[in-house]
């Protein structure tokens, strides 16, 4: 039977390609704000929201998600707090989460046993539940994304001319937080606690490499980013490998195909013009 | 319509106890070429983030366009091209249509696209700085002066009639320095835009500001082309 022809596999690369255009899109944005960082630190939130999901019996993508939302005001908060430091603000979160999370993944014993599906990703365990939450809460990202699209480039580029040109920038910055603290626990059932911020940041690595304009980084590292998730969503389910690292390892080769390509481009015309 | 763009009033600014502008009074009328200057750590810049409503003032009062400035929206009659402008990632994939244009963000239709409009406006503005070949350059593979011109097209594109700058030449070679200077000379004199600008080197200043704001101690001096 084809890859294809399996429901799981079917509800897989349609959340799949979902989490690859939302991931994509906004780690370009946290890429060029220089905010990569900010993918690893919420997606340890995000294990202890699923922990306490295990714990108290909530469905954990939904506790992943409120936790997440938290975070990421937190950092938006401890931001403006420490302004000259601003990763320390990273660096609090991150700790608070993982300490969460491994204190409870020790009081739950039993319960938190499946917790390894989350933190390396799964296809099999992607379930109906997983596909709606992911349909509605991707289409919702997606648009809110091309509405925004030229205010979050604006204010990427230049935060205080965005800000004197009308965008509102305050505003902006928290819709963001929310959105990126929503792709990531979305991200994280396919990809794994432990991957989510490569998906937001490889495709990005690689499309910079060769983008000649903003447009075609962003269209470049959609195309990157659902190459990597459905390449290794097929690799996954034939080699019987969790789909975090399949697909994460196949972004970094195209990543380092897209690199040596342009070498190669380079070098020849050099040598044209020389 | 009034002269009067800008009018400080006992302006007193500091951290703590320790004052760095100290009750400063001046006016800047329409067309006026201010250079603001002073030696290092004398609040140049600080007096125009305070003119610009980013920092506060401990007391005393700023006026722009006859509004106080907590309560001033009318952003687009104001250009600013800060000293960090060119700080930005030069591996920043964006083209400097891309740049110019968004600037023109409330022009813009509800999806904000770069349409036929924005892109001739952008041209224009292009064409005013002598850049208009580089329209689909990265803005990272500019040199130093290109990019300062880049920025004065994204100044000039709202039509402002106030434009305030901090140390814009700094790390720009001296061919580009020239044409820029002649650029702020003719929105100056052949369109009436008003030109702050806060600047450690006189000598440009010279036959250019027809006022020079020192600063020193916390205290101003302001001379006028009369004396």
């Amino acid at each position: 039977m084809s890859v294809f022809s399996y429901p799981f596999m079917q509800r897989a690369f349609l959340i799949g390609i979902i989490i690859a255009i939302i991931s994509s899109s906004m780690g370009l944005f946290l890429v060029l704000r220089r905010f990569s960082m900010v993918g690893d630190t919420l997606s340890h939130s995000a294990l202890a929201g699923v922990a306490i999901g295990m714990v108290t019996g909530v469905y954990p993508l939904y506790s992943a998600i409120v936790v997440t939302l938290a975070a990421s005001f937190l950092v938006e908060r401890l931001r403006k707090e420490y302004k000259e430091y601003a990763e320390i603000s990273l660096a609090i979160v991150m700790a608070a989460g993982i300490g969460l999370a491994s204190l409870l993944i020790s009081i739950g014993k039993n319960k938190t046993i499946g917790i390894n599906n989350y933190m390396f990703g799964s296809i099999s365990l992607v379930t109906e539940e997983d596909l709606r939450i992911a349909v509605v809460l991707g289409i919702i990202i997606i648009a809110t994304l091309l509405v925004l699209f030229r205010a979050l480039f604006y204010m990427t580029f230049d935060e205080i001319d965005a800000k004197l040109r009308g965008i509102p920038v305050s505003r902006l910055n928290l819709v963001f937080a929310m959105l990126v603290a929503i792709t990531i626990t979305l991200s994280m059932r396919i990809v794994g606690i432990l991957l989510v911020s490569s998906l937001m940041t490889v495709p990005v690595a690689a499309s910079i490499q060769i983008a000649k304009s903003f447009r075609q980084a962003f269209i470049y590292t959609n195309i990157f980013g659902v190459l990597s998730v459905t390449l290794g969503l097929i690799a996954s389910f034939y080699l019987d490998v969790a789909p975090g690292g399949s697909i994460v390892l196949i972004s970094l080769i195209i990543l380092f195909v897209v690199i040596l390509l342009k070498n190669f481009y380079n070098k020849i015309i050099k040598k044209q013009v020389m | 319509m009034s002269r009067e763009i800008v009018k400080v009033e006992n302006l007193s600014f500091g951290y703590e106890k320790r004052l760095i502008l100290d009750n400063i009074n001046f006016k800047i009328e329409r067309k006026d070429y201010i250079g603001i200057i002073g030696h290092n750590g004398s609040a140049k810049s600080t007096l125009l983030k305070l003119l610009m409503g980013f920092l506060k003032p401990n007391t005393g009062s700023i006026e722009i366009f006859g509004t106080s400035i907590d309560k001033f929206e009318e952003w687009n009659k104001i250009g600013y091209l800060p000293q960090n402008a060119r700080n930005f990632n030069t591996r920043f994939p964006a083209t400097v249509e891309e740049v110019v244009g968004s600037s023109l963000y409330s022009k813009m239709n509800i999806f904000k696209t770069l349409n036929k409009k924005i892109k001739m406006e952008v041209l224009e503005a292009l064409k005013a700085v002598n850049m208009v070949e580089f329209k689909d350059s990265l803005i990272g593979n500019l040199s130093g002066g290109q990019q300062q011109r880049v920025f004065l097209a994204r100044l000039i594109i709202n039509s402002p009639e106030i434009i305030f700058m901090d140390e814009p030449l700094i790390g720009v070679d001296a061919e580009s320095q020239n044409i820029f200077f002649e650029l702020i000379d003719k929105f100056n004199k052949e369109l009436g835009v008003t030109v702050v600008m806060v600047t450690h080197d006189t000598n440009p200043l010279h036959n250019r500001a027809n006022k020079i704001f020192r600063l020193d101690g916390g205290k101003i001096t302001i001379y006028n082309s009369n004396n």
